[in-house]
């Protein structure tokens, strides 16, 4: 990203990309222990979940109050997911899940407010969030099934076993790119939509004060951005529902 | 008229790049006409099949952005 310093020097300039960067709190260099702003911003993302879920929830009242109902109807609509894609047996799951989608959900929103850092727009965070599901599902798919798990990857239904041989590469293939499409999938959206936004305030600030347009503009990004960021938190942990469905029940 | 080759290369390479995510669109638009047009001819079966839905807007979707990130890497890695 330092590259490209061809600024025109007149006006103020905003880097679309700028707003990723990493950068220590209090300065200095970036060791592997240093607290950075991305730190901070999943910190922030962790303690909004508990308060939502656990303080928020805590009234347990008949008649549930703001927080409370928000946080049971996030709860049944994650719990409905589980059980539909996943299969029942897939509940006992459940609590990761719903960790999943609450941590990728609120980093999406918080992200949204400005000057805050999106945590969830570097493959670094959303990488390790695939892998885990990736590993726990490989893992447990072999130990619920044992060899039975490569089911999923032997097509049984083709024809002839030559035809099975070359499904069965490509499954291997497409299985082993399921983390990357997984992750990159949640970062790339929060990227992109965000990046957008900043050329669009690029354009407001090189036209100043008539800049109508660019706010417009920056406006509607922005509504598309808080459904966006709902939609990948879904797209994210239906997908993952997918993949511990494949792995309970493996076979085509 | 002075500058880097490898720096034009890339920047053309970017562009190119970004015509993928041209067919991703195509991809999602296509996913969302047919779920709509079933959807049109038997409301009642459709609330059931959005979860099916976002699956197949998730996968179309997502080789538009590794496009997009292709383009990235080239600008900036």
């Amino acid at each position: 990203m330092a590259t490209e310093a061809q600024e025109a020097g007149s006006g103020f300039n905003i880097h679309p990309m700028d707003q990723f960067m990493i950068s220590p709190l209090g300065g200095g260099e970036l060791q592997w222990y240093s607290v950075t702003n991305q730190t901070v911003w999943l910190a922030i993302a962790v303690v909004a979940t508990f308060f939502l879920l656990v303080v928020g929830a805590r009234g347990r009242a008949l008649v549930p109050s703001r927080s409370q109902s928000v946080a049971e109807m996030i709860y049944g609509f994650v719990r409905n997911m589980v059980e539909e894609v996943a299969s029942k047996e897939a509940l006992k799951y459940f609590p990761h899940i719903l960790t999943i989608f609450m941590f990728i959900l609120l980093s999406n929103v918080l992200g949204l407010i400005p000057y805050s850092f999106t945590a969830t727009s570097h493959i670094a965070i959303t990488g390790v969030l695939a892998l885990a599901v990736f590993l726990g599902v490989t893992i447990l798919g072999f130990a619920r099934n044992g060899l039975g798990f490569f089911k999923l990857l032997w097509v049984s239904s083709a024809p002839t076993v030559a035809l099975r041989m070359v499904l069965f590469l490509i499954e291997l293939i497409s299985y082993f790119v399921r983390p990357v499409s997984h992750s990159i999938r949640l970062a790339g959206n929060m990227m992109a939509g965000h990046a957008v936004i900043k050329v669009f305030a690029g354009f407001a600030g090189a036209l100043g004060v008539g800049a109508v347009a660019p706010i417009v503009a920056i406006t509607a990004v922005y509504g598309l951005e808080i459904l966006v960021a709902a939609i990948q938190a879904y797209v994210f942990t239906i997908l993952t529902c997918v993949y511990l469905h494949d792995a309970l029940h493996p076979g085509h | 008229m002075e500058g880097d080759i490898v720096e034009m290369g890339k920047v053309i390479g970017a562009g190119l790049a970004c015509t993928g995510m041209g067919g991703a669109a195509i991809g999602v638009g296509l996913v969302v006409s047919q779920f709509l047009s079933g959807a049109l001819r038997n409301p009642a079966a459709a609330g059931g099949q959005t979860a099916t839905l976002f699956i197949g807007i998730a996968f179309a979707e997502a080789l538009g952005i590794f496009s997009f990130l292709i383009a990235l890497l080239l600008m900036y890695a």
